[in-house]
């Protein structure tokens, strides 16, 4: 890894953003609305029923503040990565490939949104807020597992964004796939799964892993047991099902690069 | 050892056709159909090709974009998609209609970004660029955002960019695309000077055939995917009969038809006090004007030297049978 080089990539895509600052203070609120309608959400849903899937407000606050915090992370790292298709398109990812970087790292530097640091600095201010109303007991494990979460999470939607925007490699005209798993994801991972039908439960919270973006973390800082019977350390392991799925979504993106035929043109 | 080896190298993408409700034909449709092509160390090949020939396909495989579906390709010693990045830091690429510069930055801090994308040494990136800048008169351009350069200054980015890490190759697909004439004049007499040197093999793709007179010594034609001519241009005019013409001027018309082996008539205007007479070089055009002379009295004469437009297009819509020589080969 040539980490110079990304980093004097990664500046020169901050300048270019910073050329266009009326439009950059635009985003930044735009995208601090996100975060702000789905905490709302929560409190909504709070005002028709006192508990939801078995857990009171406060639990499900902090789920919601870590999933949106560690979707704005992964958002903010990779989440441009979903225009791959436009990039195809327009043949600009011919013009990466012939400089000697990788593809995936050069799209994640040059394409940063900046413009979302408003929405994980709204994120981080929203666990910190849930941690505190949720009287969590913050032992140095916890306070660890806390500052993982975020992490580990951003690293699950990175993973779910690179490997859904890698349809584009196969099909150009791919449309709201990519989206109904990142930010259906989202939605997903803010409330407790014990909501959801078995079914769905199992494709999205084992299979693809949305449950240790901050349910099982959720109930390891708050000391509860899972109504469905996990172990209870299970959030604990959130790093390694992260790593597994950036790993696997790697090579999905090796895959995809090997299959492009590109635009012919 | 040749810069540019391949061997057999093909290319087939595979269409699927709509035939009614859910169903799809596949149709498997060669772009590149079995190339063989070989460069050395400072050449200089003008590769053209009609649109659709293969031309771009070609040269992404070249540079390590695309896979070949066979054959047997490379590049400085390397097989461009297995070494893909080792042979980056070999070649240059310029494509004629998409940017290797940043669209919102000054386009010194392009140059700055590539040093260290490439990793060059400050003293090669600092000579390196000096050069382009006196060539290509860049000083001007230097603080300007790329998005407010026009299209000839931008290429002139393009081709330092490409250059600043002191590339064997320099593969340019289109660089004069769009171009006004002047812009276009520049990025020739640059490349004429970089090709002059015999360090750098350049391979370049264009449909301005200008291009190719001024640069390029060699000349590779593709037609659907296959090498269709592979030699000088003069040997591209020699193989496809190319005429030079005769045009004269005349104070009357010719009383009788002047019969000359090897000399047709093209044409006859003013009632024939103009002739243009085409010579395939059996009389030369001296003795054509040397018996006009006798019988009647010249105004004006010129030689018309064959344009390589008139053989490329006779090439490209296949009026003449290619030469099964060359096909397949």
């Amino acid at each position: 890894m040539r980490v110079a080089a990304y980093r004097y990539l990664l500046g020169a895509q901050v300048r270019s953003q910073s050329q266009y600052r009326a439009s950059f203070l635009a985003d930044v609120i735009g995208s601090l609305m996100f975060g702000v309608i789905d905490v709302a959400g929560v409190v909504v849903v709070f005002r028709v029923t006192p508990t939801l899937g078995g857990f009171g407000f406060a639990e499900v606050f902090l789920m919601t503040a870590l999933a949106g915090c560690a979707f704005a992370l992964g958002d903010l790292a990779i989440g441009n990565v979903e225009r791959l298709r436009q990039y195809i398109r327009s043949g600009l990812l011919d013009a990466l490939l012939v400089r000697p970087l990788s593809s995936l790292a050069q799209l994640a530097v040059m394409d940063v949104a900046t413009r979302r640091v408003g929405r994980v600095a709204f994120g981080v201010v929203m666990v910190v807020v849930a941690t505190a109303y949720a009287q969590v007991a913050l032992t140095p494990a916890r306070l660890a597992l806390l500052m993982a979460t975020p992490i580990a999470g951003a690293m699950i939607f990175g993973a779910i964004f690179v490997a859904t925007a890698t349809v584009a490699f196969w099909w150009v005209e791919s449309g709201e796939i990519a989206n109904g798993l990142t930010y259906g994801g989202l939605t997903f991972a803010q409330y407790p799964i014990t909501i959801y039908g078995a079914l769905f439960r199992r494709l999205f919270a084992y299979a693809i892993g949305f449950a240790f973006v901050a349910y099982y973390p959720t109930l390891t800082l708050l000391e509860r047991a899972d109504p469905l019977g996990a172990p209870p350390l299970l959030g604990y392991a959130s790093p390694v099902v992260a790593t597994a799925a950036v790993i696997a979504a790697g090579l999905t993106w090796r895959a995809g690069v090997r299959h492009y035929r590109s635009t012919g043109s | 050892m040749s810069v540019i080896e391949t061997r057999g190298l093909r290319k087939q993408f595979t269409l699927r056709v709509k035939a009614g409700w859910l169903r799809r034909h596949t149709r498997i449709v060669a772009a590149v159909d079995g190339i063989d092509l070989t460069v050395e160390r400072g050449e200089m090949v003008g590769y053209i090709g009609p649109n659709g020939a293969g031309k771009s396909t070609t040269l992404k495989m070249l540079t390590g974009v695309l896979y070949p579906s066979a054959g047997h390709v490379r590049v400085c010693g390397l097989e461009p998609v297995g070494q893909r990045t080792r042979l980056a830091r070999r070649i240059g690429v310029v494509f004629g209609q998409r940017s290797q510069l940043w669209w919102d930055l000054p386009l010194r801090d392009s140059f700055m970004l590539l040093q260290h994308v490439y990793a060059v040494p400050a003293a090669d990136h600092a000579a390196r660029l000096a050069r382009c800048r006196q060539l290509l008169d860049l000083d001007p351009l230097l603080d300007v955002p790329v998005r407010q350069l026009s299209l000839g200054q931008r290429m002139r980015g393009e081709l330092t960019a490409a250059l600043l890490h002191g590339p064997e190759v320099l593969f340019l697909d289109e660089p004069t695309i769009g171009l006004d004439v002047v812009s276009k004049q520049a990025v020739r007499a640059f490349l004429a000077t970089l090709g002059g040197t015999g360090d750098t093999t350049v391979v370049l793709t264009t449909h301005d055939l200008a291009d190719i007179e001024r640069l390029c010594r060699r000349l590779v034609v593709i037609d659907q995917g296959r090498v269709v001519h592979d030699g000088s241009l003069d040997d591209l005019h020699a193989r496809y009969g190319s005429r030079r013409r005769l045009v004269v001027d005349l104070d009357e018309p010719l009383k009788a038809e002047l019969v000359l082996p090897g000399v047709t008539v093209e044409s006859s205007e003013a009632d024939g006090r103009r002739i243009t007479y085409a010579l395939d070089g059996t009389t030369t055009a001296g003795d054509l004007v040397s018996r006009l002379a006798e019988v009647a009295a010249l105004r004006d004469i010129s030689v018309l030297e064959p344009a390589i437009e008139d053989v490329v297009a006779r090439l490209y819509t296949r009026l003449l049978p290619p030469d099964p020589g060359a096909r397949g080969a």
